[in-house]
């Protein structure tokens, strides 16, 4: 595929931010700064890069728990996301959300989400609602491999199916659900086999190659807008954390981990930008200092932000109701 | 006696009915290898093996669902759901088969299964992974509802609710896993049914359940200081519920306040309020019942807020004094 020195460019920066806004939140957690429970994307960025430069602001995706990545590629703003983490009232869901169910409608953010396959359902209803209002806008639905084996994928696949829904499944099969490695969660090796139970097609790609992911993407979308229906991308790659920030990850072999981190999404896609004289060493530190101050006045933005007030705990719940009379 | 946190009693309750009855098997999310995501396994997978240990996949329904079967035809599960909040997900499986199997099949099947969790807010971890709603299912006939505060109780009653031949759900608040409570050493076990007297006093009643009599007996501890008597009374079950012993120590004390951890709309305290309000304790009420409980908001993320979605200990003193003034 011939893409070009912009989007590439733009590519690297992507992934080079949610590294960078993973590591400080990684940093922060630890300090006590971020309370609950934070899911960190670190390792898997050439995932969702590869799959939301192809998507417009109007398309939408589905996210979930570990959705950070997911958010930065969709165009999401760090200082609303930081913000958001630290509880605060200019936060993306003014501190009522937190890390698991950030969402930003204006750019088609139906939510991370705290629910385990709780996102493929809601894929179906946003690329039906699109049918329905006649736009050739598509929905990207994130989900991990330990998802797929809730209900909830079975009857979202076959639903959009059925329909031809503009949808892309997106599961990134990073091996493991928590502690439960795949072969032991599921009796297949690639979940993109289970398409083909629902008639459309089913890929797996390199999830740590982000041309690769670009590229199969890039026809899974076309497909979609056309009307040709879904298709499911498996992506193959692996959390670097644990499961959760705190998690001891004592279910997997430290060599295991190691592995991976040696097939690092974002050197290898240094290395191509490089060799194929793309961009020079010189320009990709420029990037990668300036992702990192665009992460510290995030963390600053959130730092200086007010902490909402008491009374905002009854708003938001009803869109005309406000049940102050029952408040104690 | 032995102190023991709460989720250690929680756990030798478990084991010991897994040694007494090799019918007895635990399966959930997490909860082998990993011994649970908040630990109340662990061990266990090592000392039973996998298959009285299981993982599963992440799957509530086909988890809640293979428990209804597996008792209806032998065995007594003890299924765990990782968080209260996803029960939502194994509710039909638990409420239109388990709960209904023996009715609807005239009396012929018994379905002897726990289903347990960890519910309630206090951690940061925002609305999906915060709620607590045990009531829910005291609405569902043909289920029993436990939810333990106390170490002492919480193995007494995983126990009795093991060897129940109904199906259980028992709901732990997480808050509760790292309290410390004496267990005897000796084994016991706590009937369903039976609402306990945490704390004698004469001025006034607090019914509190879960968490909330943690918060209670602090309360009444405070307020002791300033010469008033509180009375805690914990119903411990909700289905079944012992309306007796509330309304005994009613119509000692002559004032009630109900503390809930559930919002407030439709809670279990409106079903113990209307109890007391149709019961013989009504001729001795100086005061109207009161409710205390959560706010009707889904669980919000920024820890103060949090905190003002439940009711706290200085909630309850000054609810309390309210009352008395
Ligand atoms: C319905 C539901 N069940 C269980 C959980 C607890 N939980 C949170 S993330 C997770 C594992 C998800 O695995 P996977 O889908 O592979 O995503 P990954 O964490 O690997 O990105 C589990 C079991 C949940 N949040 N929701
Ligand atoms: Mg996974």
């Amino acid at each position: 595929m011939n893409l070009s020195q912009e989007l590439l460019a733009s590519m690297y920066r992507k992934m080079m931010k949610i590294r960078k806004f993973e590591q400080r939140v990684s940093e922060l957690f630890a300090q006590g700064m971020v309370p609950g429970f934070v899911h960190l994307y670190i390792g898997e960025e050439a995932t969702a890069v590869g799959v939301c430069e192809n998507l417009k602001d109007t398309d939408y995706i589905t996210s979930t728990h570990r959705g950070h990545g997911h958010l930065i590629a969709k165009g999401g703003e760090l200082k609303y996301m930081m913000a958001e983490l630290f509880g605060r009232k200019t936060g993306y869901c003014k501190g009522k959300g937190g890390s698991m169910h950030i969402a930003d409608a204006k750019i088609g953010i139906l939510g991370a989400n705290g629910i385990v396959g709780a996102g493929l359902p809601i894929s179906v209803g946003s690329g039906l609602s699109a049918r329905m209002r006649g736009t050739d806008q598509v929905t990207v639905c994130f989900f991990g491999d330990g998802a797929s084996n809730q209900g909830t994928f079975h009857e979202a696949m076959n639903m959009a199916s059925i329909w031809r829904l503009p949808v892309i499944f997106v599961c990134e099969n990073n091996l493991y659900g928590i502690s439960m490695r795949q072969d032991r969660h599921q009796a297949i090796a690639d979940i993109s086999d289970r398409a083909q139970a629902y008639g459309f097609p089913g890929i797996t790609v390199d999830g740590n190659d982000v041309l690769a992911v670009y590229e199969v993407a890039h026809e899974a979308v076309k497909r979609a807008r056309e009307g040709a229906g879904p298709t499911l991308i498996e992506c193959k790659t692996y959390r670097w954390r644990g499961h959760f920030e705190g998690d001891p990850t004592t279910y997997r072999a430290k060599e295991e981990l190691e592995e991976w981190m040696a097939k690092d999404p974002i050197p290898r896609f240094a290395r191509y930008l490089e060799e194929n004289g793309y961009a020079s060493r010189k320009e990709l530190e420029e990037i990668e200092r300036s992702v990192e101050s665009e992460v510290q006045q995030a963390i600053d933005f959130a730092e200086k932000s007010d902490l909402p007030d008491e009374a905002d705990a009854v708003t938001d719940v009803y869109s005309d109701l406000v049940e102050e009379g029952r408040a104690r | 006696m032995p102190e023991k946190l709460y989720i250690d009693a929680l756990r030798e309750g478990l084991r010991e009915e897994m040694l007494r009855d090799e019918n007895v098997f635990i399966i959930g999310e997490d909860v082998g290898l990993y011994g649970g995501a908040f630990g109340v396994t662990k061990g266990l997978f090592q000392e039973f093996g996998e298959d009285r240990v299981k993982d599963t996949p992440i799957s509530e329904a086909a988890i809640a669902g293979a428990a209804v079967g597996a008792a209806l035809c032998g065995m007594r599960p003890v299924a765990e759901i990782m968080f209260f909040d996803f029960f939502t997900i194994a509710m039909d499986q638990l409420v239109n088969q388990g709960a209904k199997n023996r009715y609807m099949f005239g009396g012929k099947a018994k379905v002897p299964m726990v289903i347990r969790g960890p519910m309630g807010c206090g951690t940061g971890a925002a609305a999906q992974h915060s709620q607590s709603f045990p009531a829910v299912f005291a609405h569902f006939p043909g289920l029993k509802v436990v939810m333990p505060s106390t170490p002492y109780d919480v193995k007494g009653l995983i126990k009795a609710s093991i060897r129940d031949d109904n199906p259980v759900v028992f709901a732990e608040h997480k808050l509760l896993y790292r309290v410390k409570g004496e267990v005897p050493e000796e084994e016991y076990i706590v009937p369903l049914g039976k609402a306990d007297i945490k704390r004698k006093g004469k001025d006034i009643t607090i019914v509190a359940g879960s968490i909330m009599v943690i918060r209670a007996l602090e309360a009444a501890k405070q307020l002791e200081q300033e010469g008033i008597d509180v009375e805690v009374v914990d119903p411990r079950t909700l289905k079944p519920l012992d309306m007796g012993t509330i309304v005994d120590s009613v119509k000692k004390t002559g004032r009630v306040i109900i503390v809930e951890d559930d919002p407030m709309s439709f809670g279990w305290g409106a079903e113990v309020a209307a109890g007391i309000a149709s019961s013989s304790a009504f001729d001795y009420l100086d005061a109207p019942i009161k409710r205390l409980a959560g706010l009707d908001i889904p669980i919000p993320y920024n820890p103060n807020l949090e905190k003002h979605a439940v009711p706290q200990v200085e909630d309850i003193v000054k609810a309390i004094k309210d009352i008395l003034e």
